[in-house]
């Protein structure tokens, strides 16, 4: 087997902050130092994409002098935390993007799937859509027409072949997207996070025809996403990035050990600053547990510090939450202040992995003064050693569970 | 930090037969590689999204193609009477529907292609965003649905040609008017090319987005669409120059020369048009597949 796809050097820089006024000064700046020959001033001040440090520069290095070969036939997981440079890698091999210093060499066609769906025309019919988000991931109509039966069957929408697509559900929406992407004839697939969609008779199906191309038709796949339990049962070999540098090329279940355990060295605070109230809502995982710290500084002096939390997956649906009222905590409301800090350690229930959001409420004992709905996002990886299974099947939450087996004779 | 890449190390020793790469991925393309061998394995794309555009647009409608019409031939009738009566500018002889029908057509064609074109990232920013395809399938595919559009508005004109004809009007359709696929190839080329430029740039300046609605109006009236090149010149002979620099001026002019008799017709103005539309649409693609390349990080 041979390589498939090579990178060499590969870096990517994006600017951050405004971009489009002002701009034109710096654009001379930059024209005239190529001119004379010197180095970009734009690229020199770069620095590494850590989200947590605040930057000094508007520059950020999204990928930094990446190094990598991908066999044939191999399906690679790509995995690391967000802005590990994970959706910018994919982006350039996609070729939606163009790097800023390195080269990308394929040994074939690549299609990427980054998001199911794209280019869908909600006027259109379901027929119509097949064809034209075909042709725009790079199928010939001869291909399309020569597999549209097989599509159609896998998306099990061959009722609603001729209805307008903004009739479909958004499960049928998605199935017909994912089926056009999973028939295309191209060497390499990428997939980022698509399966995150649909039931999970569905997300089964996907992963079983992601499995088959890959292991069955000898094409290549990298597969992007934050669920372990899907990297696991489909990837042979993973991919560990971070602060956009590769960190680990290995044998899946090494590389996933050792992003676990990166994981839990709580460099991974996410932390939210507020103006009123409250100062700040910091959320973090230690190990298996969760820890959200909130430090509050407001005019009116709280008998008791009386913050709510609610956990929401990324379907935004509710996992669980409390307070001090439903925990029913000790507090001495007589000698209330103005400022302090809280600290809630939460050891159960342990969240499977993916991406989450704590929602807070903030008051005293007679009223809340503030929320924040949008809340501060996280992410969980591996709280618990034990193997997942996907949410959609036994839920977000892993129990804490005692087995006692009596034997009868 | 390390990074630490498990590299074959019989790659070393196999360095002389490097594999033949499918593609590579370079920061910088090569300026003058038009990508037309990639547009051309995506025809089947450009040919789907012109029929997309045409569905989707009566689909939405009640009176579906009909709004084709509606637009110039209500602008028709207003022109004839602002510009035709009120104001009293000569049409030189022309029916005065006629004389305004002409320009109006091949004006719409060509500022819908100006216009659509410069919008093309910012419209198409989720699709471009998420697949890759040669981006100069969008402007092209743009180009085509309107070509089908004016069509349809030329149907009309012709119609009303007959109609003046039976009624006894005086024109004079001759041989001229089989220039007419080389006129519509250069509007749609110029719309091409400057809708391009302008899309480029505005991934980067926004401001000239607000400049295009405005000028795109402005440009009509330096352009020979209301009143005929002949009355220019005679009433500001110091600056009918601007007028006739204009490479849209001699596409109208030949066309109403070719199907009414009437304008100002000479091969040479004709071959300068042409001559800097093509320079136009070369600067155009190559300014629009260099953007091409990073714009999704700007937008």
């Amino acid at each position: 087997m041979g390589v498939a796809i090579k990178v060499e050097d590969l870096s990517k820089a994006y600017r951050l902050g405004e971009i489009g006024t002002g701009t034109i000064s710096r654009d001379l700046e930059r024209w005239f130092a190529k001119v004379r020959g010197k180095e970009d001033p734009f690229l020199k001040i770069g620095q590494e994409n850590d989200r947590t440090v605040k930057g000094t520069s508007d520059v950020v290095w999204s990928i930094k002098d990446m190094n990598l070969e991908i066999q044939q036939g191999d399906a690679v997981g790509i995995i690391g935390r967000n802005g590990a440079g994970k959706s910018t890698l994919l982006k350039l091999l996609s070729r939606v993007t163009a790097p800023t210093t390195g080269i990308i060499k394929a040994q074939g066609r690549i299609a990427s799937l980054l998001e199911v769906g794209t280019g869908f025309h909600p006027e259109l019919t379901g027929k119509e859509n097949i064809y034209l988000n075909g042709a725009i991931l790079g199928m010939r109509r001869k291909e399309i027409q020569r597999k549209f039966d097989e599509i159609v069957d896998f998306a099990g929408v061959s009722r609603y072949v001729d209805t307008p697509v903004k009739r479909y559900s958004s499960g049928m929406y998605v199935r017909l997207a994912f089926a056009v992407a999973a028939h295309l004839d191209s060497e390499i697939l990428i997939v980022d996070e698509v399966l995150a969609v649909g039931d999970a008779e569905f997300q089964k199906k996907c992963l079983g025809k992601m499995g088959e191309v890959s292991r069955g038709e000898g094409r290549t796949v990298l597969f992007v996403s934050h669920q372990m339990s899907s990297i696991r049962s489909l990837c042979n070999n993973c991919v560990l990035l971070q602060n956009g540098k590769l960190k680990t090329v290995g044998k899946t279940e090494d590389v996933i050990q050792l992003y676990s355990h990166e994981g839990n060295s709580s460099s991974n605070k996410n932390i939210k600053y507020y103006d009123k109230h409250l100062k700040y809502v910091s959320i973090r995982q230690e190990n298996s547990i969760l820890v959200l710290e909130a430090e509050y500084d407001s005019n009116i002096i709280m008998d008791i510090p009386h913050l709510g939390f609610v956990i929401y997956n990324s379907q935004n649906q509710p996992v669980f939450g409390s307070n001090p009222t439903l925990d029913a905590v000790e507090y001495d409301r007589k000698a209330g202040t103005k400022k302090g800090k809280i600290s809630i350690r939460i050891e159960n229930p342990k969240l499977i992995d993916g991406v989450y959001s704590v929602l807070i409420w903030f008051g005293d004992s007679s009223e809340n003064y503030m929320d924040d709905l949008e809340g501060v996002t996280f992410e969980v990886s591996s709280m618990t050693l034990n193997k997942q299974l996907p949410a959609s099947i036994s839920g977000y939450v892993t129990p804490q569970t005692e087995w006692k087996f009596e034997k009868y004779e | 930090m390390h990074t630490q890449v498990h590299t074959e190390p019989q790659m070393h020793t196999q360095v002389h037969t490097e594999p033949h790469w499918d593609m590579v991925i370079e920061p910088h393309g090569n300026i003058l590689d038009l990508k037309i061998k990639d547009v051309w394995h995506y025809r089947d794309l450009l040919w789907l999204l012109v029929r997309r555009d045409f569905v989707s647009f009566y689909k939405q409608t009640i009176l579906g193609p009909i709004w084709f019409f509606i637009q110039p031939f209500f602008t028709t009738i207003t022109y004839t009477f602002i510009f035709g009566n009120l104001a009293g500018i000569s049409t030189e002889g022309i029916p005065k529907p006629l004389f305004y029908m002409a320009g109006i057509t091949c004006w719409n064609y060509f500022a819908e292609c100006l216009t659509k074109t410069s919008t093309v990232f910012k419209d198409n920013s989720l699709v471009f965003g998420k697949v890759y395809f040669p981006r100069l399938i969008m402007p092209l595919s743009i180009v085509l649905s309107n070509l089908v559009r004016f069509f349809v508005q030329m149907l009309l004109f012709v119609m009303m040609l007959i109609f003046f004809a039976i009624k006894g009007a005086s024109f004079n359709l001759n041989l001229y008017a089989l220039l007419f696929p080389v006129l519509v190839l250069e509007m749609a080329l110029l719309g091409l090319g400057l809708g391009m430029i302008i899309s480029a740039m505005t991934t980067k300046y926004r401001d000239l987005a607000f400049l295009v609605t405005f000028g795109v109006q402005l440009l009509m009236y330096g352009t020979t669409v209301i009143y005929p090149l002949s009355v220019a010149r005679e009433k500001y002979p110091g600056i009918s120059w601007v007028i006739e620099a204009n490479p849209i001026t001699p596409v109208i002019e030949t066309f109403r020369y070719g199907f009414l008799g009437e304008g100002t017709f000479s091969w040479m103005s004709l071959g300068i048009s042409g001559a800097v539309t093509i320079l136009i649409t070369i600067f155009g693609v190559v300014i629009f597949n260099k953007v091409e390349r990073n714009f999704i990080d700007t937008v």
